[in-house]
């Protein structure tokens, strides 16, 4: 029971960073029916650029905490988005209206660009951060010798999962940049037709996911404490398929999903092996496909007559 | 009927100039030139194929025509100086405090509507059908909103100057929904609604840009006749209300003969006709053009008529008989 009760937490803590990055993948589909392959790239280039300013921060001697990672977060935030609008602007629109696969080979050659680029410029090996936060809530201590602990670092994870979900529903459903985005997903020229910016739309698009995925990279940066260069291609792809296991193009889907696969890894790595941690999750996504093929949540694409 | 019959010479919004739109070697649309009159409800009519959608399509941006110039002209007329001035300065248009003039053929689509202010909705329709009734009206509103809301910021702050904004929009998207007899469906999803609810929603979509001329492909097609009638009464108190000028494209001449204050007829591209309804449905070319008879055989028909061998007024052309 301890047992199954930390691989839960450990589950909804990994779940929560696949989520946030998740939500970059199916909002972007949502809109242009494109899967951005670079999106991964895009949440490992968060995770560095938070590692910067974490040791830039240190250099100058500021080393409150809470301030800290508030700035590293802003900070991570801000560059991050700036490098999702930019890759939209270079990779993307100039092929809007070209056939479909083209923006799709274009993505993936972003992809390998952006870790390359990081791995001349950062260096191939791993980048190490000693843990900064430390300790956190015993829920449990049974004579056994198991303890269930939720880390500080666990809450904060979810906790920040949480507000930025909530935050970002609010602004989808309630927020007149969220009636555009939605109108330009179901129907972009029409939206145009009203007098929608759909170019800016779809940048705005670009660049809320690229903020989601750097507080993924912060997260994950501060929770594993070891970053490089290649940790956005599995990230990547596991968020891929939370997206794809939740419906792609459906919000809750993409945190369903990614909470999703975050509990069958851990579950099968805690309880079977954790070198077919990754089979099972794939496999459960075939599945599931099998039976629901538009995912979880998401609708069912209509043909309309 | 003579001061009416002037207006789209005087005062005209819209001034389509020797428009040519070629798709490789095929003329859709062959050097039109025709004037949308200020107030006036113009129908735009001709045989399937012959270019009305076309036009459309160059007036809302959708085609770059190959030649020509649309001139569109908002708040009080402009003299002709004035607009071969910003012709010749290359620029896309010109704004006033009370309007302006803009050169639709060099804007793109979603200017066409966010600053010049020309509408339009589809043969097809397209709501988005997964939003509720009032948030299809909402979008159509948004570039307000978008500024006060500064980019959304001071939206999810609650700022009381976007709220008030907020609140504005909402109150014209019910005056709307009152105005089409929709407002008991306001939570509904768009896809929800019927047919003929469906269509008078889109037009109620396109009002809400505030455009100064509203373009309608085919607004009364799948309507019955109660609808086709409320229809009217929807779009001649567009015109008188709310002064916007009114553009559509339509085969049920009931409702073209019964609103139109001036028609003008295309076959293969040209202009046949151009005049208020009773100088149209007596103009020899068009029945022609109507009944499918041979370019040749035109003149025939116009020397028949002169003759009197065969009545002017002949039957009402419909959709089925035009196919």
């Amino acid at each position: 029971m301890e047992y199954f009760l930390q691989q839960l937490i450990n589950g909804i803590t990994l779940g929560s960073i696949y989520g946030l990055i998740a939500i970059g993948y199916t909002m972007v589909y949502g809109i242009i029916g494109m899967i951005n392959f670079a999106h991964g790239e895009v949440f490992m280039i968060g995770a560095f650029i938070a590692l910067t300013s974490f040791l830039a921060l240190a250099a100058l001697g500021i080393t409150f905490l809470p301030l800290v990672l508030l700035i590293i977060l802003a900070v991570a935030m801000i560059f991050t988005a700036l490098w999702g609008w930019t890759i939209e602007r270079v990779a993307y629109r100039p092929l809007r209206g070209s056939f479909r696969l083209a923006p799709l080979i274009t993505a993936i050659g972003m992809s390998i660009f952006l870790q390359n680029f990081v791995q001349i410029t950062q260096g191939a090996r791993v980048k190490p951060l000693p843990p900064q936060i430390q300790g956190g809530i015993t829920l449990m201590d049974s004579p056994s010798g198991i303890v269930v602990q939720l880390s500080w670092m666990q809450l904060i994870i979810i906790v920040m999962t949480v507000v930025l979900m909530t935050a970002f529903s609010l602004i989808i459903g309630k927020t007149s940049l969220g009636r555009q985005q939605r109108a330009c997903e179901q129907d972009r020229k029409m939206a145009s037709l009203l007098g929608v910016n759909v170019d800016r739309t779809i940048s705005l698009t670009f660049v809320m996911g690229a903020g989601l995925a750097a507080v993924a990279g912060t997260m994950y940066l501060l929770y594993y404490g070891v970053i490089d260069f290649y940790i956005g291609f599995i990230a990547g792809v596991k968020a891929f398929t939370a997206a794809v296991l939740g419906g792609i193009g459906s919000l809750p889907g993409a945190m369903l999903g990614g909470l999703a696969i975050g509990l069958i890894e851990t579950f099968w790595s805690g309880y079977f092996s954790v070198e077919y941690k990754d089979v099972a999750a794939f496999s459960i996504l075939a599945i599931v496909l099998i039976f629901l093929p538009s995912g979880l949540l998401g609708r069912p694409e209509v043909e309309k007559v | 009927m003579a001061s009416t019959a002037q207006r789209w010479t005087r005062d005209p919004i819209l001034s389509v100039q020797h428009l040519t739109m070629r798709f490789g070697g095929l003329v859709a649309i062959d050097d039109l030139s025709f004037n949308v009159g200020r107030g006036d409800i113009t129908a735009l009519i001709g045989p399937n194929g012959a270019g009305k959608t076309t036009v459309f399509n160059c007036v809302t941006g959708f085609y770059r025509p190959t030649e020509g110039r649309i001139v569109f002209n908002r708040g009080a007329a402009r003299s002709d100086h004035e607009v071969e001035t910003l012709t010749k300065s290359g620029r896309q248009y010109q704004e006033s405090q009370d309007g302006g003039i803009y050169l639709l053929e060099r804007m793109s689509d979603f200017r066409i509507t966010a600053t010049a202010g020309v509408a339009r909705t589809f043969q097809n329709i397209r709501l988005f059908g997964g939003m509720t009734v009032l948030e299809n009206l909402l979008v159509a509103q948004h570039n307000e909103l978008m500024r006060a809301s500064g980019f959304s910021i001071a939206g999810l702050l609650g700022l009381p100057g976007y709220r008030r904004k907020a609140a504005e929009a909402k109150d014209r998207a019910i005056d709307w929904l009152e105005r089409t007899a929709l407002l008991d469906r306001a939570d509904d999803p768009a896809a929800d609604l019927a047919y003929g609810d469906q269509r008078r929603l889109e037009i109620a979509r396109a009002m809400c840009t505030n455009p100064g001329l509203l373009c309608l492909d085919e607004p009364a097609a799948g309507l019955n006749p109660r609808e086709s009638t409320e229809l009217n009464e929807l779009l001649r108190s567009i015109r008188d209300k709310d002064g916007v000028s009114i553009l559509l494209i339509e085969h049920d001449m009931g409702v073209v003969m019964e609103i139109s204050d001036h028609i003008v007829v295309l076959d293969y591209g040209r202009k046949i006709a151009d005049g208020d309804a009773a100088s149209v449905r007596s103009d020899p070319k068009v029945i022609a053009a109507y009944l499918g008879v041979d370019d040749e055989e035109v003149d025939e028909v116009e020397e028949d008529l002169q003759a009197g061998t065969v009545k002017p007024t002949g039957p009402q052309p419909t959709q089925g008989g035009m196919a």
